[in-house]
C-alpha cells in the first residue's frame, strides 16, 4: 500500500465493502421476521432456529471451500480453460491472506460481502419450506446452495472472467439470476420432493390459504429486506478503479465505479434504478393483488429483482416498467404453478425470487442487446439468447436440479420431512408444553401467596 | 519468541504479511474445523430424530393431536 493515492483507494475500498455487510445483515433479520410471521404459532421457534442456524453453517463452509470455488471455477472448468488454481491459491481456507495480514486489506471484506449473498441464497429457500422440513435436512441444503451452487454460478456468470460472460455475453449486474433465480429454482426443486403442508390442498386439489399468523411481522420483515437490499446493491460494485487497473479496452485515466464485470457504472445510477424498480414492483403488486399487503411488499421485492440484471444501465423509467412487468408475471405464475402442480411455496419465494429473476435476465437481453458485457476484448456482447441460456443455467441447471437431487437423497434416507404426527402437533409442541407447565406452576405459586 | 512472529513494531509494514499466531498450522486448523462441522451435522440429525421419536411416543395418539389442534 505504497503512495497516498493507493493507500486512500485501498482503505476506501476496504471500508466500502465493510459498510455493505452490516447493511446486508438486515436482509437476514428481515427473512427471519418474515418466516416466523408466516408460520403458525405451533412452529415459531423451530422456524426461527431453522433460518438462524444457516448463518454459522454457511459461514464456516464458505470459509472452508466456498470462496475457493469462486476463484477456481470461472473457466467451468474445461469450458474456457482449466481450474484457476493460481487465482484460487490466495483464497483457500489455509491461505495467509484469509487471516489478519498487513499486506491484504481487501480479501476479508470481499469474502464477507460474498458470504452475506450466500446467506441470502439459503434464506430464500428457507421460507418456502417452513413447517414440514426437518431442520437438519434444511441445513444440509443450505450449505449446498449457500456454499456450493450459488458460488459456482457466481464464478461462471458473476466474475469478470467467467465463461458465461465470455461466451454468452451474460450480464447480471445486481444478481437477478446469480442469487434470485438460482435460489428460487433450488427451492422449487426441494418443494417438488418435500410436498405440501398437511391441509394445504383440498381433496379436489384446490389450494387452501394457510394465512400468516402475524401479517404485520411478515410485512415488516419484507420492509427490512428492502433496507438490507441497499447493502446488497452497493456490494455488487467495485467502488473505484482506474482504467490501468482494469487493463482492458477503456482508454484515458478517468477513474470509475464498475460492476463486478469491471464495466463502468455509477453509484448514482443504481440508487435511482433501485428506487424506481422498487416503485414499479410496489405499484403493480398492489394493483395485481388488490391491495393485499403481503403481495404488495413482495411486489416491491420482485420489482427490484426483475430489474437487477440491468440496473447498472437502464434508464429509471425502464427500471420502473421492467420491475412492474416482472412483478405481474411472478404473481400470476405463483398461483398458476400452485394450482397446476400442487406446489406449496409458503412465502412465494419461488415466484418473487425465481420467476422474477428468470424474467429479469431475459428482459435484460433484449433491452441491453449489443452492449459490451466486458471491458476486455473478445467477450460476447449482451444478447437475448445468451441471457435466456443464462437464465436456464441459473434457474434449472444450478438451481432446480441440485435442489431436487439433494432433497431426493435426503428423502430416501428419511431425513427430509418431519413425521406426520409432529407436523400436526407442531414443531414447538414439546417446548410449548414446558412453557405452559412452567406458567401454570408460577400461577399456582402466586395464587398460594394471595 | 512471539506466537505471531512479531516481536517489535520497529518494522516497515510493507515487509510484513500475516500477523496471526501459529502461522504454518493453518491446514491443521482447517482440517479440525471441517471435522467439527461434519460432526455437528451428525450429532444434530441424531438429536432431532430422537426429539421427534420422543414426541410421537408420548403425544402421538389421535386424542393428543386433536387436543393440540383445538388449542391452536
Amino acid at each position: 500500500m505504497e503512495g497516498n493515492l493507493n493507500a486512500l483507494t485501498t482503505v476506501f475500498t476496504e471500508f466500502y465493502y465493510w459498510a455493505t455487510i452490516p447493511l446486508m445483515f438486515f436482509i437476514h433479520i428481515g427473512f427471519c421476521m418474515y418466516e416466523v410471521g408466516a408460520s403458525r404459532r405451533r412452529n415459531h421457534l423451530h422456524t426461527l432456529m431453522k433460518n438462524t442456524m444457516l448463518i454459522p453453517l454457511v459461514t464456516i463452509t464458505f470459509f472452508f471451500f466456498g470462496w475457493w470455488l469462486y476463484w477456481a471455477m470461472p473457466n467451468g472448468p474445461f469450458i474456457t480453460g482449466g481450474l484457476d488454481t493460481a487465482a484460487a491459491e490466495a483464497n483457500t481456507a489455509w491461505s495467509e491472506t484469509m487471516g489478519p495480514n498487513t499486506g491484504d486489506r481487501i480479501t476479508g471484506v470481499f469474502w464477507a460481502a460474498f458470504l452475506l449473498f450466500s446467506w441470502t441464497a439459503a434464506s430464500i429457500v428457507s421460507g418456502s419450506v417452513i413447517e414440514r422440513i426437518k431442520s437438519g435436512a434444511f441445513w444440509i441444503l443450505a450449505v449446498v446452495i449457500g456454499s456450493v451452487a450459488w458460488i459456482i454460478d457466481a464464478a461462471w456468470g458473476w466474475h469478470y472472467g467467467g465463461w458465461m460472460v465470455q461466451l454468452l455475453g451474460y450480464h447480471d449486474a445486481y444478481a437477478s439470476g446469480v442469487i434470485h433465480a438460482i435460489a428460487g429454482g433450488f427451492a422449487l426443486g426441494v418443494l417438488v420432493v418435500l410436498g405440501p403442508r398437511l391441509g394445504k390442498f383440498a381433496r379436489d386439489g384446490s389450494p387452501r390459504d394457510i394465512t400468516p399468523h402475524n401479517p404485520w411481522l411478515v410485512c415488516l420483515g419484507l420492509f427490512m429486506i428492502y433496507a438490507g437490499f441497499w447493502g446488497f446493491y452497493v456490494a455488487c460494485n467495485v467502488p473505484i478503479i482506474d482504467p490501468g487497473g482494469i487493463g482492458g479496452q477503456i482508454t484515458g485515466d478517468t477513474w470509475t465505479a464498475t460492476t463486478i464485470y469491471l464495466t463502468p457504472t455509477t453509484l448514482g445510477a443504481i440508487t435511482v434504478n433501485f428506487l424506481m424498480s422498487l416503485s414499479g414492483g410496489l405499484l403493480v403488486g398492489y394493483l395485481a393483488s388488490k391491495g393485499n399487503p403481503f403481495w404488495t411488499y413482495s411486489g416491491g421485492l420482485a420489482g427490484i429483482i426483475t430489474a437487477s440484471a440491468g440496473n447498472d444501465l437502464y434508464h429509471p423509467i425502464h427500471a420502473m416498467i421492467i420491475g412492474g412487468l416482472g412483478t405481474y408475471c411472478a404473481y400470476k405464475l405463483h398461483y398458476w404453478v400452485e394450482q397446476k402442480f400442487k406446489i406449496d411455496d409458503a412465502v412465494g419465494a419461488v415466484a418473487v425470487h425465481g420467476y422474477a429473476g428468470f424474467i429479469g435476465l431475459v428482459i435484460c437481453g433484449f433491452v441491453l442487446w449489443g452492449h459490451p458485457s466486458s471491458p476486455y476484448e473478445g467477450f460476447a456482447a449482451i444478447n437475448p439468447l445468451g441471457q435466456f441460456v443464462g437464465a436456464i443455467i441459473m434457474f434449472f441447471v444450478l438451481g432446480f436440479v441440485p435442489g431436487w437431487i439433494v432433497a431426493k437423497i435426503l428423502a430416501a434416507m428419511n431425513l427430509l420431512r418431519i413425521p406426520r404426527q409432529v407436523e400436526l402437533l407442531g414443531l414447538d409442541f414439546a417446548s410449548n408444553r414446558e412453557e405452559q407447565a412452567a406458567a401454570a406452576d408460577v400461577r399456582a405459586t402466586e395464587k398460594a401467596a394471595v | 519468541m512471539a506466537t505471531t512472529g512479531i516481536e517489535s513494531w520497529a518494522v516497515d509494514l510493507k515487509d510484513i504479511g500475516a500477523i496471526y499466531p501459529f502461522q504454518g498450522t493453518e491446514g491443521l486448523f482447517v482440517l479440525a474445523g471441517v471435522v467439527l462441522w461434519l460432526g455437528w451435522h451428525l450429532i444434530q440429525i441424531r438429536a432431532e430424530n430422537d426429539e421427534y421419536d420422543g414426541i410421537i411416543s408420548r403425544h402421538g395418539d389421535d386424542a393428543s393431536i386433536n387436543e393440540a389442534l383445538e388449542g391452536e
